[in-house]
């Protein structure tokens, strides 16, 4: 496209470069302040002089945080309800996608159990008879009640069906051919051909086992048990909201530890950084994987 | 030897099924759990023992005073964050579109995006502690201007549209990726051809790429219709506070007041189920208007 360089499109251009970078900038600077308070000196931040960078840098409040067995615990629960339920999650999302990305002529009940699947996703049952179920199980204050009741991300599933049936459907005949039955075209074929999904998907799993907090909150009995994302809910989104109506004594004991809190608030929001340049390399392809369909 | 069809097609069966007890067991179990709506629902009783009221959890549901504010609230700030969800994506991604410098519009991208991937924990720790009226930086800003502090989560003038501001923040770098995807599909010999007949990038964004993009949005707007009831509790549950219930309590956190922390079982099922029913119709209807018209298939 040949670019014309009339006085209009020049001041466009600036006035839009301005206005583009000054609106990502805004979207960051919450982070970065965030950032900037947990490497400042807890009087500095008091006083009202930090802004975007740290003011008389210290490492105080991360040494804090790391001496408080309790969110070192979380952390570990965290660490192990990611793991498993991103194992069960993927577990069950390519053995349900297969046998649903299937045309009904190959596979007769499969708009059956497609209809059961999504109507899940459209309906439900609210959250006091979800809560029933989950304690009528016995799950009540176990790692499983966070793993189990979400095992099936059925979006997940829907996008993982629609990329299988992009692949050839050649593929498929001559594995049967070559002998090999369902389960081995399935682990053989289609899952070694689908990576960049499984791979899009898993890390959506983990952002979204990482992230969930209020599970963690109603289904533990006890704050031992809380992950990562129920006990910072707990401990620094809650406290600071009765803070702010408690009365003027509490509210500065709540100051008084605010670096400590935008510490962990920054260690919380740390995996996700981590894996946020993965997450955006696979982003697009993640997300046309179920588009528009002829 | 040929099996038949039902045999042959077992293994799939099989595959399907350690997901399909899930889903029985955790989404259709709760389905049924909603004739606790129309009961009396006594933990001690059970569902099975606890006794039949009809509709009278509905009467004393829309007896209650705080309902009718509950449900506008709920609808005022969805819609809000419906509209806002759809302008403020399709302006960012049309400048985008403008920038010609790969590398600087891939650092916008990543930029405008990274709040989608945190949590309302971590967004909200990070609101409270910018939007505080003694301490937080954004208040020291407005003084320095000689404005006097705003209680941005305390004052229910401010509240609603707090929501709906830190929503778009955290969403619309999410969408605006969506319609730039949909904006590289548009056939470069369309401007080409329009160059030659003389028009300007202005014309040129009315007449060629907001109608190519015009499929994609109507898609968007009206599969959000779908969320009309969903005013976004993880959000409303981090930030509101009882000074702010007026303006900011929605269904569901009434919900979850009310069932699980005053142990209101029947009442909460109710409301509960009256948001389920709709948003069930909404949703279907928009899914099916989606299909109609944009022949848009989820699977």
């Amino acid at each position: 496209m040949p670019r014309r360089k009339s006085p209009s499109a020049v001041l466009f251009a600036g006035f839009n470069y301005t206005f583009l970078i000054g609106m990502a900038l805004l979207c960051l600077a919450p982070l970065v302040h965030v950032l900037a308070v947990s490497f400042s000196a807890s009087s500095a931040v008091t006083a009202g002089r930090v802004t975007f960078w740290p003011v008389r840098f210290t490492l105080e409040s991360y040494r804090f945080v790391a001496e408080k067995p309790a969110f070192i615990h979380s952390v570990l629960i965290s660490v192990e309800r990611a793991f498993i339920g991103t194992l069960v999650n993927m577990l069950l999302t390519i053995l349900i996608a297969f046998p649903l990305s299937k045309e009904s002529q190959a596979f007769s009940r499969r708009n059956f159990y497609t209809w059961i699947f999504v109507f899940s996703m459209l309906f439900s049952g609210g959250l006091i008879p979800w809560y029933m179920v989950i304690k009528g199980m016995g799950l009540l204050d176990s790692l499983w009640a966070l793993i189990l009741p979400g095992a099936v991300p059925v979006f997940n599933v829907i996008l993982l069906l629609n990329f299988f049936r992009g692949l050839p459907k050649e593929l498929e005949e001559s594995a049967f051919m070559d002998g090999a039955g369902y389960w081995r075209t399935l682990w053989r074929i289609y899952v070694p051909l689908s990576t960049p999904s499984l791979a899009t998907l898993t890390l959506f799993a983990l952002v979204g086992h990482w992230n969930s907090w209020f599970d963690g909150i109603i289904l533990m009995g006890t704050p031992d048990h809380y992950p990562l994302s129920s006990y910072l809910q707990t401990m620094v989104v809650q406290m600071d909201i009765k803070s702010m109506i408690g009365s003027d004594l509490a509210a500065l004991q709540q100051i008084s530890d605010q670096t400590a809190k935008a510490a962990q608030i920054f260690l919380g929001a740390l995996p996700i950084l981590l894996v946020y340049p993965f997450l955006q390399r696979y982003f697009i392809s993640g997300m046309t994987l179920g588009s528009v369909k002829e | 030897m040929r099996l038949s069809k039902f045999w042959r097609q077992l293994p799939l069966d099989l595959m399907i099924l350690p997901g399909l007890a899930f889903v029985l067991i955790f989404s259709y179990g709760p389905m049924a759990g909603l004739v606790m709506a129309f009961q009396n629902y006594k933990p001690t009783k059970g569902i099975l023992g606890s006794e039949w009221v009809g509709l009278d959890n509905y009467v004393t549901v829309f007896q209650y005073p705080d309902t009718k504010q509950m449900i506008y609230n709920t609808v005022f700030i969805a819609v809000m964050k419906i509209v806002a969800g759809l302008v403020v994506p399709i302006t960012a991604a049309l400048l985008l579109n403008e920038v010609r410098r790969r590398g600087i519009k891939r650092s916008i991208q990543t930029m405008i995006y990274l709040p989608h991937f945190l949590s309302w924990v971590i967004l909200g720790g990070i609101l409270i502690e910018i939007l505080s009226p003694s301490t937080g930086i954004v208040n020291s800003f407005l003084s320095s201007l000689g404005i006097e502090p705003i209680y941005f989560l305390g004052d229910n003038r401010w509240f609603p549209y707090v929501l709906v501001i830190s929503d778009v923040w955290k969403e619309f770098g999410f969408a605006t990726i969506v319609y730039l995807a949909a904006l590289t599909g548009i056939n470069p010999s369309l401007y080409e051809a329009a160059v030659v007949d003389g028009a300007s990038r202005w014309k040129q964004t009315l007449h060629i790429t907001l109608p190519g993009i015009r499929p994609i949005i109507v898609l968007l707007a009206v599969l959000s219709l779908g969320n009309i009831l969903n005013a976004g509790f993880d959000q409303v549950f981090n930030l509101y506070s009882p000074q702010v219930y007026q303006s900011g309590d929605i269904i569901d956190t009434f919900v979850y007041r009310m069932g699980l922390a005053n142990a209101q079982y029947s009442f909460a099922t109710a409301i509960g189920l009256f948001k389920s029913a709709i948003s069930f119709v909404l949703i279907s209807g928009a899914y099916y208007l989606a299909y109609r018209f944009a022949n848009y298939r989820i699977f």
